[in-house]
């Protein structure tokens, strides 16, 4: 099966895709993008979670060929103009990452929430980031990253 | 050869901070890029996947295999058995009794039969369920004691008599080793075998088993080398055991085994053992192509050692005024079907199995067996966890008993500096055993549960779903002290290796760290960096990836690497600082007292700034390589258990401050608060971080996680069934964190990871217990031990 997307902006087709493959398969398999994590694989930890079509999505739940002809923004492609994103700089400022590999998946579902909710309370966060799982931090870091996230963007945005 | 993409080159960045500062990581970039490379990232152009066929019995002998269906597989170009391990089928950390694949027997079930490599993970999978393999299958031996053939209790029961009777084992379940099922039996004796007390509580305990569940799965890519060799590139917690062990099965010398540390989502004892290591070298030397395995959540529960589970009954006996007296303790520890580090788990939770009081008279057995179930070994804690359950409860029921608060009770008996432990060695440093539970003590309480029906449902044990809206919602708080040995005991040759690099780069003094310690997540690469920079005075200091090519940094385990690598890493700046002062000198001309370094330059304590390092320096590269090692330690007495064991004790206190629905059963942790004596912080951000990762682990074993084993079969291999803390689970943390030197250790620090995993969970079960009123001797507690439904 040939699969076509655009991935962070970019165009990306692939061929000879097994249809039992997922999203994150393709994404980390075929499109040398790993970036999302491969923790479970079975929608239990969020440490893939990517945009598909502006909302956040498990990748190892999206069939590979639901993907196809429709936009999908990762991990990677969150940079703006090669500067970490402040959701990306607030993780590693607050020590909200030690092993990281709960740490895309967190980043995005933070960038997510950010955009909807411009300075979330902490009950809000612990319910947004609830299905991400982190074996690591005991959270309290990633909650403080998130805060110190929505502080930089709301203060950026006013200016 | 291509190289591996995405090799990581992750901790080349420059990063500020010495000693007692908190740098950011140097890997933290890279980490919220996803550009990071873990050890499932890698890639390799032809590369084949490897998949492991495991045994769905936990017992059974093998009558014969067929591999021809799955090796005629289109697409498939090894299918591997234990005929074709090339050197010793047997591995093992310390005993080699568990085979790379399996040979006659599987005694678990899970336990690798065969390989398959193919071009697509799918067809790999497909042609493994095509191997026959034909089982004669035994009923498994699943009860640690029963493995023992001694007389079982009656959990719950907390009488003295045995009640449970003998179970005759037959000939191929009383032998699952040819030494029979006892791992090994740990005694203390110490005091008065026959002391007598004023009073007298018995209490029996059980823990169940918990998985490390870090999140990265076991993966590597291997690929062979010219000379006939093979790389790996994995995720570990100790390259040079890894490779020792994989040098025994794949009959090659060290110099043809290269390991490389990829980047490693977690480890918390879990990746000590080898998983995927010989099986993929195996399927790459077999096919001549690169070979990537990754294990998938179920599999990565079949694929490393768990935490033992625990049973133990424990009497304490105290003077009417709260004086313990005398602790007699039996526990059994389930090592499932092969050895991997239970020997040293049980040396663990017998020395400190009574946890950080002062008694006199201390009779302690405990024991390691070998049964059918999953195989278990390290896990954050080591040992430690299981008994602190157990001493904090019994704790808590004689403070009861003798109508004492428990935190008297604790500080009353409390340790101190110049105690003996169980095994007569002295603590000879800080014990700062009452202050630490004096300073959680002292912690504002967090604000009472509001009245039912106008609370945030969020906030109830239960969340949303909470369906009672709290009207049967108790407040419990609970306490817990303990403490843990640092670094490898009981004699083990416990060193690290490091290499200290210093020239000048773009006219700049460079330092460059190399040692195969693995960083796991835990910051050891921020810390060597601290340490170079702090001895060396050179802002520029660059960690070179882990990997083989330096000796042995020994494991990451036991708390130790800040502790033993660290001071490997200070001594080789400390010999490479005497060579620099010394060239400093020689080119000066002249002898100058008191020369040192500051800040990129070299000093006088008479002159002030003398030169610049760089100019001292010129095109000339000091390295030196040494290995380091801590005070020495002994192995303790069989009969007596005495001995010099332990080369270093930590302490931590928690306080937990729980909700419990008790119509519904449901528990909210409200609070858990933690005061830890870390010695020196190199790093205090860092050291925050693994106080609250720590106590969220012990959270996660008080009341939710446990690897659920019936027949010897897992129930709940995935993270749908195997629940972890979420961020809704984990409550805001006060953080006390103390540092009391220890003269012993670099920089006086003590080893930070284990203890907040071990009192954070005794101290949510006290918190349930005051709050319930029911003995509650079993953890995890689940929602029908509050009902009692
Ligand atoms: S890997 Fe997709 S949710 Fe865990
Ligand atoms: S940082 Fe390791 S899982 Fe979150």
């Amino acid at each position: 099966m040939r699969i076509t997307t655009t991935v962070n902006g970019e165009q990306r087709q692939v061929d000879d895709v097994w249809e039992g493959e997922s999203l994150l398969y393709v994404l980390r398999e075929r499109m040398a993008l790993p970036g999302s994590k491969n923790a479970c694989e079975q929608g239990e930890c969020g440490a893939c979670t990517v945009y598909l079509d502006h909302v956040p999505v498990c990748a190892c739940l999206v069939a590979a060929g639901q993907a196809d002809g429709r936009e999908i923004v990762t991990v990677e492609g969150l940079q703006v103009e090669g500067e970490l994103h402040p959701v990306q700089r607030a993780f590693v400022e607050a020590g909200a990452v030690q092993c990281g590999f709960c740490t895309p998946g967190l980043v995005v579902a933070t960038h997510d929430l950010l955009e909807r909710s411009g300075q979330p309370s902490d009950p809000e966060i612990r319910e947004a980031l609830a299905g991400n799982l982190c074996r690591c931090t005991g959270y309290e870091k990633i909650l403080d990253a998130v805060h110190l996230a929505a502080d930089r963007l709301s203060t950026s945005e006013k200016q | 050869m291509t190289t591996v993409i995405a090799r990581p080159e992750s901790h080349t960045k420059v990063i500020g901070g010495r000693v007692g500062d908190s740098p950011q990581r140097p890997d933290g970039n890279l980490k919220v890029r996803g550009e990071f490379a873990y050890s499932s990232d890698l890639w390799m152009e032809g590369m084949l996947w490897g998949v492991t066929l495991r045994s769905p019995h936990p017992y059974a002998r093998i009558r014969s295999i067929d591999i021809g269906p799955a090796l005629a597989t289109p697409g498939v170009s090894a299918v591997l058995t234990h005929e074709d391990v090339p050197g010793e089928k047997l591995y093992g950390m310390d005993i080699a009794d568990q085979p790379v694949l399996a040979i006659d027997v599987v005694r678990y079930q899970g336990e690798p039969v065969a390989l398959v490599a193919a071009n697509h993970p799918e067809v790999a999978r497909q042609a493994a369920k095509k191997i026959r393999v034909d089982y004669e299958v035994y009923e498994p031996v699943t009860d640690p004691i029963e493995a023992l053939g001694h007389p079982g209790w009656n959990p719950g029961q907390h009488s003295t008599a045995p009640v449970v009777q003998v179970v005759e084992l037959n000939a191929e379940r009383a032998r699952l080793h040819p030494n029979g099922n006892l791992v090994r039996h740990l005694k203390i004796r110490k005091g008065d075998p026959a002391p007598v007390a004023d009073v007298v509580v018995v209490g029996e305990y059980e823990v169940g088993m918990q998985d490390q569940a870090f999140l990265g799965p076991e993966s590597g890519l291997a690929f062979p080398a010219e000379d006939g060799g093979v790389e790996l590139h994995v995720a570990t917690q100790w390259l040079h055991s890894d490779q020792q062990q994989m040098c025994l099965a794949l009959g090659l010398p060290p110099e043809k085994v290269r390991l490389t540390l990829a980047g490693v989502g977690g480890a918390f004892g879990g990746r000590e053992d080898l998983s995927m290591h010989v099986h993929a070298c195996l399927l790459t030397l077999h096919t001549g192509k690169p070979v990537k395995m990754v294990y998938h959540r179920e599999e990565s529960f079949f694929g490393h050692v768990h935490r033992h589970p625990a049973t133990m009954r424990y009497e304490h006996g105290a003077t009417g005024d709260g004086v313990l007296v005398y602790v007699k303790a039996a526990i059994y520890l389930d090592g499932g079907a092969y050895t991997s580090s239970t020997p040293a788990v049980v040396a663990n939770a017998g020395t400190l199995g009574i946890g950080p009081y002062v008694v006199p008279n201390v009779q302690v057995d405990c024991f390691g067996s070998y049964t059918n179930n999953p195989p278990c070994g390290a896990m954050r804690g080591f040992g430690a966890v299981q008994v602190a359950f157990a001493y904090e409860a019994q704790m808590d029921r004689l403070a009861a008993e003798l109508g004492m608060d428990p935190v008297e009770l604790r500080c009353r008996n409390a340790m101190t500096e110049g105690a003996q432990a169980p095994t007569g060695q002295v603590i000879d440093s800080a014990a700062p055993v009452e202050e630490l539970l004096r300073r959680v003590q002292s912690m504002p309480m967090p604000a009472e549960h509001p009245a039912a029906g106008d609370t945030d449902l969020r906030a109830l044990p239960g969340g949303v779903s909470n369906v009672t809206h709290g009207e049967s919602v108790v407040r419990g708080v609970g306490y817990a002290v303990t403490y843990k040995n640092i670094g490898f005991s009981e004699g083990f040759d416990d060193y690290s290796t490091a290499r200290v690099r210093l020239e000048v780069v773009n006219g700049e003094p460079t330092v460059t760290v190399h040692t195969a310690a693995a960083e796991v997540g835990q910051g050891l690469v921020t810390v060597e960096q601290q340490i170079a920079r702090t001895e060396l005075a050179v802002d520029r200091v660059v960690v070179h990836g882990k990997d083989t090519r330096v000796g042995s940094g020994g494991s990451t385990s036991a708390s130790r690497q800040t502790y033993v690598t660290g001071g490997a890493v200070k001594a080789a700046c400390e010999k490479v600082r005497d060579v620099l002062l010394g060239m400093a000198r020689r080119q000066l001309g002249h002898t100058i007292a008191g020369l040192r370094l500051d800040d990129g330059k070299v000093v006088s304590d008479g002159e002030g700034v003398v030169a610049a390092i760089a100019d001292v320096l010129g095109d000339r590269v000091i390295e030196e390589t040494l290995q380091w090692r801590h005070r020495p330690t002994e192995p303790i007495d069989p009969e007596t258990g005495q001995g010099f064991a332990h080369v270093q004790y930590a302490f931590s206190a928690h306080r937990a401050v729980v909700d419990v629905d008790v119509e519904l059963g449901l528990v909210k942790v409200v609070a858990l608060d933690c005061a830890q004596d870390v010695g020196k912080a190199i790093n205090p951000e860092a050291v925050v971080g693994q106080i609250q990762g720590g106590s969220a682990q012990g959270l996660g074993l008080a009341i939710m996680e446990e690897v659920i084993v019936t027949g010897g079969m897992i129930r709940n291999p995935s993270f749908t069934d195997y629940l972890l803390p979420t961020m809704l689970d984990m409550p805001p943390m006060k953080i006390a964190v103390l540092e009391y030197a220890d003269p012993h250790a670099p920089y006086g620090l003590r080893g930070v990871g284990e203890p907040p995993t071990i009192s954070s969970g005794p101290a949510v079960a006290a918190a349930i217990r005051q709050a319930v009123g029911k003995p509650l001797s079993r953890v995890p507690i689940r929602p029908e031990h509050i009902t009692g439904t």
